[in-house]
């Protein structure tokens, strides 16, 4: 994307700037995931084990990355409506619209899932709808859902609205001026241009949805084995001042998104060779 | 067991001192006379508590020692309270809601062996305890520890594994058996059943709240005596407390924190700060909020506001807390197997 233009870097120091870039990570990034290697190396292997892999524990992961899958894919889809929406039409608020999209970027979490689980009980403005129709609302695995699409919204419009600007309108007329019907237009042409910024909105978004806690706890009910996400699990843990314990539970999170970043990852450098 | 990286710490006290910066207002600094801080380290429903006592004593202690005092508080989840002052929060005093919170604070060597007898009648300023809160007028007709389990009746109470209000009325509940004649089974049992009958596991005590008086879940609210009050101040004659035939008898012990004050050189001003609570000005103050007063003078003068309801101590359960916690909270422990899902497979794991 856009890296014709950049022959000469306008910043002074690649030394000094790759030094403060390495020891910004190192501090952020790197010790504290170091400090939690260590926590957890404190176990032994048969201890990590029978902490990490209980049965209410596999119900948790389960819970966790099956939830925020189905967020993501849905983030998927309204995301690249919306980002469309955002780009191809000019209406009246269209700037507050687009200004909206980050809200759930500034909002607390916590207060989200407090919002979310308030209109989404029997009594509240979604719920009263919902419960007739036999949809369950608040404290079930729906909920949870419904809060991980609100967290993980602005992922995917975001990294879609820049490529679907830079998209050349004259390429969807050539596509039309050749035969192709708009569905095909869309499937064959654009959707391709598409994808890779489509898989990073999705790993974004799924990321977010593996470690989120403040929103969910308000919602989901926190029933084990039902709707209990790992991150409530870990907290439980360290109510019993199990530390070593927690972080264990913790490093299967980072492992869990880690891989998928790097399948998203794998997914996006095939799918850009099959569309360059 | 290693501690946190410094980098962790360093995070946390950050992050407590942006909190704290919020809550309290920064004074002009009056040079001259020396200025000493102290921090009070609490759990979560003793916000309006300690302003109120902190108000009162300040200009006490000013009066008295020539030095200008500052008290920040501190409040959260107990447990993660005493984690935080594990990790390096630099509380000067801990009023938390467990005892076994304020044990851990003993067990990694901040406080020194025998904390419970340095101030008056074990460390305890005052009691409290867990009732019923339920909706106007009694529908479900719930009156007692047995009314929990009947068909229909939703009751809404903390996660026991997070909360220090879950945990007590987990307690409470589970004393109301094994006190009244039934055997370990038969307390399993009804435990079994009530928690079937909670529909939400809220992760702290104001979050359970908030579910039963803003969202309008449930039929009973099991929640400490304090909180009761407030709720049915706030809910405008909604709700109403019930008050069970009996009841665990819950004690947020109180303790300075000596490897803080040693080092910050604030022991005296601390320990005059705990010694204040049992002051007749510090209990009527206690009593004012709801907490049951540990001085038998003023618990009696206000007897109306306390119901006599038979509170046992949790010594009459289990042996104490640290047993109460393997038993009971602990992976594995009664509380996890009540949703062990049909508890067919070994716990091989």
């Amino acid at each position: 994307m856009g890296t014709a233009a950049r022959q000469r870097n306008p910043l002074p120091g690649f030394g000094l700037g790759l030094g403060i870039t390495v020891t910004y990570l190192s501090l952020l990034l790197i010790l504290p995931l170091g400090a939690c290697l260590l926590r957890a190396s404190s176990l032994t292997p048969s201890a990590f084990w029978a902490a990490v892999w209980t049965e209410r524990a596999q119900a948790a992961y389960r819970l966790t990355f099956g939830t925020s899958a189905i967020a993501a894919a849905v983030n998927v889809l309204l995301g690249l409506l919306v980002a469309w929406v955002l780009v191809r039409y000019r209406f009246p608020g269209r700037a507050v619209l687009d200004a909206l999209v980050d809200l759930p970027f500034a909002l607390p979490t916590a207060v989200a899932g407090l919002v979310y689980s308030g209109l989404l009980v029997p009594s509240g403005w979604y719920g009263q709808w919902l419960s007739p129709l036999g949809v369950p609302g608040a404290y079930t695995r729906f909920a949870i859902v419904v809060v991980l699409v609100f967290v993980g919204f602005p992922f995917v419009v975001r990294t879609v609205q820049p490529v679907l600007e830079t998209l050349e309108r004259d390429m969807e007329e050539a596509a039309e001026l050749l035969g192709a019907s708009r569905w095909q237009t869309f499937a064959r042409v654009v959707l391709p241009s598409l994808f890779s910024s489509l898989i990073t909105g999705f790993s974004l978004a799924f990321a977010r949805g593996l470690g989120e806690y403040g929103s969910v706890v308000f919602v989901s009910g926190n029933m084990p084995f039902k709707t209990e996400i790992a991150p409530v699990l870990i907290v439980s843990r360290l109510e019993e001042f199990a530390y070593a314990e927690a972080t264990a539970i913790a490093l299967v999170l980072v492992a869990g998104s880690v891989l998928a970043l790097a399948a998203v990852n794998w997914l996006e450098r095939r799918s850009q060779r099959y569309a360059g | 067991m290693p501690r946190l990286s410094p980098f962790i710490v360093l995070g946390l006290v950050a992050v407590t001192g942006l909190v704290l910066s919020g809550c309290g207002g920064a004074s002009p600094a009056a040079a001259d006379r020396p200025q000493i801080e102290l921090l009070n380290v609490s759990y979560d429903p003793t916000r309006e508590l300690w302003k109120d006592l902190n108000a009162t004593f300040r200009p006490i202690y000013e009066r008295e020692s020539g030095s200008r005092l500052q008290i920040k508080q501190s409040h959260g989840a107990s447990g993660s309270q005493a984690r935080a002052v594990i990790d390096g929060l630099d509380a000067d005093v801990v009023t938390l809601a467990l005892w076994s919170d304020t044990d851990a604070l003993r067990k990694k060597g901040l406080i020194k062996e025998g904390w419970e007898d340095r101030l008056p009648h074990r460390s305890l300023a005052y009691t409290s305890t867990i009732v019923f809160v339920v909706r106007k007028g009694n529908p479900k007709q719930v009156r007692d520890w047995p009314d929990l389990v009947k068909p229909g009746v939703l009751v809404i109470t903390p996660n026991p594994k997070t909360s220090g209000n879950g945990k007590l009325a987990f307690l409470a509940a589970w004393g109301s058996v094994v006190l009244n004649g039934g055997d370990e089974a038969a307390a399993r049992e009804y435990i079994t059943k009530l928690f079937r009958n909670v529909p939400v596991l809220d992760t702290g005590a104001r979050g359970a709240t908030t579910s039963f008086a803003q969202r309008g879940l449930g039929d009973v609210h099991l929640t400490w005596e304090n909180e009761a009050h407030l709720e049915v101040a706030e809910s405008k004659g909604g709700l109403e407390i019930v008050y069970p035939s009996l009841s665990i008898r819950a004690e947020p012990h109180i303790a300075v924190v000596d490897s803080v004050v040693d080092r910050k050189g604030t022991r005296s001003a601390a320990e005059a700060y705990l010694k204040f609570l049992y002051t007749n000005e510090g209990q009527e103050i206690i009593a004012k909020h709801h907490y049951r007063p540990i001085e038998q003078s003023v618990l009696e003068k206000h007897q109306d506001q306390f119901p006599n309801l038979r509170l046992f101590p949790i010594t009459d359960i289990v042996s104490n807390w640290d047993e109460a916690q393997g038993k009971f909270f602990a992976e594995g422990g009664v509380f996890d197997l009540i949703y062990k899902p049909q508890a067919n497979g070994s716990s091989r794991d």
